[in-house]
């Protein structure tokens, strides 16, 4: 668990969860990326779209 | 992110973990496969390093970069320091141009969309009287329908054009298609090694004409029939493609034809629709290479 930035709302981790992947809060939407931190994750605001995304 | 760290049998270089980067870990774990996921934006390479005692020779690395420049780039440095990626430079140079790869295509004689290039508005406009309205404008290089537009006729065209001319120079090559008569669909294929493994179609959204999953279209299990099968594997091979997702439309009037080949491919929603284990599949070919 860990406290949205923007919100201060609670933003439950999965268990499984990896290095790198997005979680959204759920009460403002804003997305952020794990990062690695002793035995807990971390967030760091996650870019959403870049200009030259996708396939 | 050090070099040194690359050191599993299998790396999966990414900078964002999506659903599909998840899935293919996972399927390593599965199947007791060391697997190190590298973030390229913590990559820091000595490009003058010796490929013979390079940390990165013979490492087979499945490129997940959703970012085509980050992609591409960083492609080029560690397969130039003797790294395995999946897919090679070549492959991801041609697929992410549409004006290279529909070159390619047309060469291996691979049936492509009538098409037609310019390099300036003068051209661009003479290039649609000779294609016809109505036409479709592509970007050589982009994604998820981005900047892609239909021109019904003259206004429309001279309309995009001159918004092109103000724009980033790689705007301004022109590259228009026919618009094909098509079922209101088209098909996403997903190859792996030689084999076609699974395929979908992907049917426009409501009030959309394009058919990317990316602006809310839905999609649907496709047969994959020997002609399906010929066509993606002869355009894969024209790629040297190792993974790819072959797009395909139903042309009315030539059948078959391919309109993109992506080397990055998503393939969340086929696997969602056939049920097919496509990253356990991608592993699988992946780690083959490693031995």
């Amino acid at each position: 668990m860990v406290k949205c930035p923007e919100c201060d709302a609670e933003i439950k981790i999965p268990s499984d969860s990896i290095e790198g992947e997005i979680v959204t809060c759920p009460d403002c939407g804003a997305s952020y990326e794990l990062l690695k931190a002793e035995e807990e994750f971390n967030i760091k605001p996650a870019q959403v779209v870049g200009e030259d995304w996708g396939q | 992110m050090t070099e040194e760290k690359v050191t599993s049998s299998l790396s999966i270089l990414y900078d964002n973990i999506r659903w599909e980067e998840k899935a293919l870990y996972e399927a390593a774990k599965k199947r007791d496969i060391k697997v190190n996921n590298i973030n390229c934006k913590d990559l820091s390479i000595d490009l003058n390093n010796e490929r013979e005692s390079s940390p990165y020779l013979n490492k087979v690395i499945i490129q997940r970069c959703v970012s085509y420049f980050k992609s591409v780039h960083a492609t080029a440095a560690l397969e130039g320091l003797g790294a395995h990626i999946i897919n090679s430079l070549r492959t991801a140079t041609v697929c992410g141009n549409k004006l290279f790869a529909h070159m390619e295509l047309q060469k291996a004689g691979v049936k492509t969309p009538n098409a037609f290039s310019a390099f300036s508005e003068e051209s661009a406009i003479a290039a649609l009287d000779n294609l016809g309205y109505p036409a479709v404008i592509k970007p050589t290089i982009g994604s998820w329908g981005r900047l892609i537009a239909l021109l019904r006729d003259r206004d429309a065209a001279n309309a995009v054009i001159e918004d092109r001319e103000h724009m980033f120079p790689l705007y301004q090559v022109y590259y228009f298609e026919e618009l094909v008569s098509r079922p209101p669909r088209d098909i996403r294929a997903i190859v792996i090694g030689d084999t076609v493994v699974a395929a979908i179609y992907r049917y426009s959204g409501p009030g959309e004409w394009k058919t990317n999953m990316a602006l809310g279209g839905h999609a649907e299990t496709c047969p994959v029939t020997n002609e399906l099968e010929d066509i993606c594997i002869k355009a894969t091979k024209a790629m040297e493609g190792q993974i790819v997702g072959v797009d395909l439309m139903e042309s009315r009037e030539h059948g078959l034809i391919v309109h993109e080949i992506n080397n990055t491919t998503e393939f969340r929603n086929t696997v969602r629709v056939t049920g097919v284990d496509i990253p356990g599949l991608m592993v699988d070919f992946a780690s083959k290479i490693g031995k």
